[in-house]
């Protein structure tokens, strides 16, 4: 037994300390998406989180033991052409990829898989924006209008400046960096915004959608989190961009995976 | 005994080298385990050598599912018009916690599919949310049950590329069908 944790520990000592997680309360949240598309509220379930974004040496260390995620590995199925291509080479970083930078340039697949390497997947989107309601101090700062405006000057950054490492001020949750670093993949971005149902046969535009009801935004002055939910859904699972990272989740309830 | 496992090896070495061989972009390379309507396990690579209609439902949808189906129907009937091959169909269930393969037969027979090429199959929830990822199919459920979804045809050739989509769901997309035609073309004797 002893020796099983001594190989364990030798194991661990040679690779990156294990990823941080915050435990977050869940509870019942008012979504930007509502749960029934109108006005409902949505029950997040208690879920721990990564307290910083996925970092370049971390990634690094990901396609290292997992070669096929290594940019001249990967199915372009599941990675378009530019994944990955500001590290120096397939396996080293170089200048234009420093090792605490979060991990840009990467696909839902690729995020997915990290994520799935530490026992962990990515957040759904109401798990990540229930955790960047928070300000430093409350657990929900949305409708105070010094908050939106301090998320929104990111927003307005140009997208050719370098990304800053991680390292932010800490939130209510003691999760750092939801906004202001990069966008961030969550598993759900792909029912985000399924337009409104349409029973209009002669509309041939109109009938692409099923289901019970439009699917209606709610808060519509809480632009930062909109603008998030619009460039998400934009996105197709194999794309990468030059300011969009990951962080990962895991449920707590007991009984659920992972 | 180590027959059998001499066999295993090969066979896995067999599926391996197969999705080795499968293109980039193929949607052949993600690892889904499908059951159908038969309770019938498969997995989407098994589908590789033919071209196929894919697209995704849910089997409580009462409106535009049906649609879907007549749709596909429509389509398979139009491009075998042309000569080609009539093209088997693929549907796969957004709804994973309901969607078993006694519901999937039942509206097999409701909507009186043909079984020489049609399959409706089940799979779990984390690779619908992939397939659909691949597909580039949108989707969210809602809380009485329903899904919002894309609804969408889409033709893949043999070795699983995407080679056309369409929404069209009233009468047939007559570029579709032409796309399908292309792939299904029976060999010149």
């Amino acid at each position: 037994m002893r020796l099983i944790l001594a190989c364990a520990l030798l194991f661990a000592a040679g690779s990156l300390p294990a990823a941080d997680y915050a435990n977050l309360p869940g509870g019942r949240f008012a979504s930007v998406l509502p749960a029934d598309a109108k006005t409902a509220d949505t029950i997040v379930a208690p879920f721990a989180l990564r307290r910083e974004p996925v970092t370049n040496a971390q990634f690094l260390a990901f396609v290292k033991t997992h070669p096929q995620w290594q940019r001249d590995h990967v199915a372009s199925i599941f990675a378009e052409s530019r994944y990955l291509a500001h590290w120096q080479s397939a396996t080293t970083l170089g200048n234009d990829a420093l090792p605490d930078q979060p991990v840009t340039q990467v696909s839902w697949f690729a995020a997915q898989a990290f994520c799935a390497s530490e026992n962990a997947r990515l957040p759904s989107w109401n798990e990540w924006e229930f955790a960047a309601a928070a300000d430093a101090t409350r657990a929900d700062a949305r409708s105070d209008p010094a908050w939106r405006e301090r998320i929104l000057n990111w927003y307005s950054r140009p997208s050719n400046a370098a990304v800053a490492r991680i390292g932010g001020e800490a939130n209510f949750y003691s999760v750092r960096d939801l906004h202001g670093l990069v966008w961030e993949w969550v598993d759900d971005f792909n029912a985000l915004l399924v337009a409104s149902d349409s029973r209009d046969q002669n509309d041939p535009d109109r009938l692409k959608f099923c289901g019970a009801g439009a699917l209606n935004l709610r808060d519509r002055d809480n632009y930062a989190v909109l603008m998030r939910v619009a460039m998400l859904s934009a996105l197709k699972a194999a794309d990468t961009t030059v300011n969009l990272g990951f962080r990962c989740a895991r449920s707590t309830t007991p009984g659920t995976t992972p | 005994m180590k027959f059998i496992r001499l066999l295993t090896i090969v066979l896995v070495c067999v599926a391996s080298a197969r999705a080795a061989e499968l293109p980039g972009d193929s949607v052949y390379r993600l690892p889904v385990a499908l059951t159908d309507q038969d309770g019938h396990a498969f997995h989407l690579a098994d589908r590789a050598g033919k071209p196929q209609l894919v697209s995704m439902f849910y089997t409580s949808c009462q409106y535009m599912c049906p649609l879907i189906v007549e749709s596909l129907k429509r389509t398979q009937k139009a491009v075998a018009a042309t000569g080609a091959l009539k093209p088997a169909v693929l549907m796969v269930s957004f709804d994973a916690a309901h969607d078993t393969p006694e519901k999937l037969k039942l509206v097999f027979g409701q909507r009186k599919l043909d079984a020489t090429t049609w399959t409706l199959a089940h799979t779990d929830a984390a690779s619908v949310r992939q397939l659909a990822a691949v597909l580039d199919i949108q989707y969210r459920a809602l809380p009485g049950g329903d899904f919002n979804h894309t609804s969408v045809l889409i033709l893949l050739d043999a070795q699983g590329r995407i080679v056309a989509r369409s929404e069209k769901m009233d009468g047939v997309d007559a570029d579709f069908v032409a796309a399908a035609k292309k792939v299904l073309a029976q060999p010149a004797n």
